[in-house]
């Protein structure tokens, strides 16, 4: 089957009134962005709706790459036809005959958004409908469980057919709804936060901590190769690695094993909202889930969340661990995530890690620390690192290499 | 006099730029791709960009590459790795083809010795076997089905699209297919060939010795023949051949980039030899399909009469290097496995060369390989025996 065009509807951008025009200027923005590698394509945007005319493109070619794109709600191949009744229904007819499987029933959906057509919405329905009987022997009307639904959409620039739908990922145009510091450890979990909160038009800066020798550069390498994937939903993404050994082999001297990870996690985001305040960025994401694990009970968000003054977004919290890696296995972080490196949250585990840990004594072991505390939180910020990633690796270093014209010794080799 | 180098088949002339490859990281990157230094990561990090790299050139995933030390390797845990694996109880059922590279039919008859039953199927006189064959041979407890991508005798093509058509409808039969002397010169349709397992070994597409890949279609189980270490997904233990691995993807891009071209170019020179011989009557040319079943770089004659290691030694005398038979099976005085399964006498399955060339061939030289061998024939003559 050709199509003529794909219709892509727009997902909750449509019900915010005023700003829809940039929303849409977003979507069209995103939808080009990732559909940039397919040649000969024209979009067209229209109110709630773009278009994009195939000119000969197969529809496959743009199906995949329309799937991830946040803020659409969903979309089909369709085929334009002019007003002309007869124009109209031998549309509808092709339409029909090209689908596969060939179906049994059908029923026929007509939208006359142009008011200014000639035939009412019920009328339409009737003549396409009996049209498409008359030259199909086997098919049949079934108006309650069609096999196929024909949609007539009349708009006043033509009229659009299609048959199936394809549902979109939804949410926001990526950025629509600001920035937030994304804490990605490099299990399964918050990179799966990460996507959410870019479906709900996040952009996304990821923070990771490391602390070599104690972590592995396997291991960030691994959040790397997690940050390029989240990249394939939002073209280019930063990537601060903060160097947390000395916080971290500070606390475990600190003389309070079963608050170790409490402490930690507080330090983390006293420095992503160190970093989220560089960034302008409003808020810090995690992939807490409510009694995964210690210190992420209620009693230990409630400790560790009263730290830092930014709203601490958990898209996960009230998600099973299931559904949790279903998503993460649609996303394509799945894979690396169960790689065995050990992030630094993993090391130093005390035996019994405190499920309630009591604010004002963790308050106390910190007040203890005193002015070191501080002074380390700032030299780990100062000292952090941060990259541009794409899907295809990173895009501040592959500037300065082609910049220079000598191909690395790697590229050389392959 | 210049000594011309006719036996592709056997072995390809590497690339200039894998010999650097090879040798630079042999010197740079001695390091143990599975320790967890730095060094060691930054080999580890080699095969896995070779790994992309070759999954790129044959359009499959990157896990869905094992590299191995060759051809033997591959066909070997392609085909024992799938019977091991095979959970059926009771008898198991293999076909293969009564042509293929002794690395296959050696591990057949193997399996038979241990009591896989094992169909050949036999080939036609154009020296292809047909899918109708191998779909006649189909029991209920077959458990692979092996045919090669193109014979390293005749050159002939084999039916491997419809054979994986035909197998689509059977998922308990897996497909593995010997693509040694297909790679880098015909099109590997990997997603929707139907095969579950290909071979391939680098050195036949100008790449190192002691290096190939296995590709396994994601999902297919192979038990490992080499227990150890556990690199390659546990498919295949033993330390990364870094230097053999990187080399294997580099010659690979290098060969698929360029296939179209080349193959086109082998394919006149192979017209241009086949005319030559055609004004030898001396010789008689084997299972000379179009180029639609053959392979572009090869042609098998036969002089009747004259053992061929003979014309061989006469040829090398002129400068001329070409095989009898298979390389790994002509040290044997026995007539051709292959030709005579394609039903030629003895007389013609005895006394066949293989003729096989590659990049660095020019008409000129095909030129010159005829004027060669007419030069020998017409010294041989008179030792002919009937």
């Amino acid at each position: 089957m050709i199509y003529d065009l794909v219709v892509v509807r727009l997902g909750e951008v449509t019900i915010k009134g005023r700003n829809r025009s940039r929303f849409e200027g977003m979507m069209l923005a995103r939808i080009r962005q990732a559909l940039a590698a397919v040649e000969g394509l024209e979009y067209e945007r229209t109110y709630g709706r773009i278009y994009i005319r195939l000119n000969g493109v197969r529809f496959e070619e743009v199906e995949e790459p329309l799937k991830d794109v946040f803020g659409i709600h969903s979309f089909s191949p369709a085929v334009r036809s002019g007003h002309d009744l007869e124009e109209v229904r031998a549309a509808a007819l092709t339409l029909m005959n090209g689908l596969e499987p060939v179906p049994q029933t059908f029923k026929v959906t007509v939208r006359r958004a142009w008011k200014g057509y000639p035939h009412d919405s019920q009328e339409m329905n009737h003549l396409v409908g009996a049209h498409v009987l008359r030259n199909t022997p086997a098919l049949k009307v079934d108006v309650h469980h069609p096999d196929a639904e024909l949609k007539v959409d009349i708009q006043q620039e033509g009229v659009y057919l299609s048959c199936a739908v394809v549902p979109g990922a939804g949410g926001f145009p990526l950025g629509m709804n600001g920035k937030a510091m994304l804490l990605l450890s490099g299990g399964i979990d918050s990179p799966v936060a990460g996507w959410m909160a870019m479906r709900k038009g996040l952009e996304i800066e990821a923070v990771h901590f490391h602390s070599y020798p104690f972590t592995s550069q396997q291991a960030t390498d691994k959040v790397i190769t997690l940050t390029q994937r989240l990249a394939h939903y939002g073209g280019r993404i930063k990537l601060h690695l903060v160097p947390f050994t000395e916080l971290q082999t500070r606390m475990v001297q600190s003389g309070h094993e079963h608050l170790i990870i409490t402490l930690m996690r507080r330090t983390m985001l006293r420095i992503a909202q160190r970093l989220a305040e560089r960034s302008g960025a409003l808020a810090i994401v995690t992939g807490d889930s409510l009694g995964q694990v210690a210190s992420q009970t209620l009693g230990s968000m409630n400790v560790i969340g009263r730290t830092i003054e930014l709203p601490l977004l958990r898209p996960l919290v009230m998600m099973d661990k299931r559904e949790i890696i279903r998503i993460s296995e649609r996303i394509g972080t799945y894979e690396t995530s169960i790689l065995p490196f050990e992030d630094c949250c993993t090391l130093f585990v005390p035996k019994s890690p405190a499920t309630n840990p009591n604010l004002r004594i963790v308050e106390k072991v910190e007040a203890g620390i005193g002015a070191e505390l501080e002074k380390l939180i700032e030299e780990a910020v100062q000292g952090t690192e941060t990259m541009i990633l794409t899907t295809e690796g990173r895009a501040d270093r592959a500037a300065a290499a082609a910049a220079s014209a000598e191909p690395s010794d790697e590229d050389r080799w392959f | 006099m210049k000594t011309l180098y006719f036996d592709h088949c056997a072995s390809t002339p590497p690339y200039e730029q894998v010999v650097r490859t090879v040798g630079e990281l042999m010197n740079l990157h001695y390091a143990n791709s599975g320790a967890i230094h730095r060094a060691g990561a930054e080999a580890m990090k080699l095969v896995e960009r070779a790994h992309a790299s070759v999954a790129a050139a044959c359009g499959a995933k990157p896990e869905e590459v094992v590299f191995t030390s060759g051809g033997t390797e591959s066909n070997n845990l392609a085909i024992k790795g799938t019977i091991l694996a095979s959970s059926r109880r009771g008898t198991k059922h293999m076909i293969t083809t009564s042509i293929e590279h002794s690395s296959v039919h050696g591990v057949a008859k193997q399996l038979e010795r241990m009591g896989v039953e094992v169909t050949f199927v036999r080939p036609d006189a154009s020296g292809r076997v047909s899918a109708e064959d191998i779909a006649a041979a189909l029991r209920p407890e077959t458990v692979l089905v092996s045919v090669m991508h193109v014979n390293n005798e005749t050159g002939a093509i084999q039916p491997i699209r419809e054979i994986g058509r035909l197998l689509s409808v059977y998922p308990q039969t897996r497909f593995h297919v010997d693509g040694v002397q297909a790679v880098g010169k015909l099109e590997l349709d990997w997603a929707s060939s139907g095969v579950d397992l290909y071979s391939a070994s680098s050195h036949k597409f100008r790449g190192p010795k002691g290096a190939g890949f296995l590709l396994v279609r994601e999902g297919v189980r192979l038990e490992p023949l080499l227990a150890g270490g556990g690199q390659e997904d546990g498919v295949r233990s033993g330390t990364h051949n870094v230097p053999g691995i990187v080399g294997t993807a580099q010659a690979l891009r290098l060969a698929t980039e360029t296939r179209e071209e080349r193959a086109a170019k082998m394919h006149g020179l192979r017209r241009m030899l086949i005319g030559l011989l055609q004004d030898m009557p001396e010789l008689v040319l084997n299972a000379a399909g179009d180029e639609s079943v053959s392979a572009p770089h090869v042609v098998n004659v036969s002089y009747p009469g004259m053992r061929p290691e003979v014309l061989v030694h006469m040829l090398e005398k002129h400068g001329i290097l070409v095989s009898t038979q298979s390389a790994c099976s002509s040290k044997s005085l026995k007539p051709s496995r292959v030709l005579l399964a394609m039903g030629l006498d003895e007389a013609r399955a005895s006394g066949s060369i293989r003729i096989s060339f590659g990049d660095e061939h020019t008409e000129e030289d095909i030129r010159l390989l005829a004027e060669r061998l007419r030069l020998a024939i017409s010294k041989l003559k008179p030792l002919e025996r009937s």
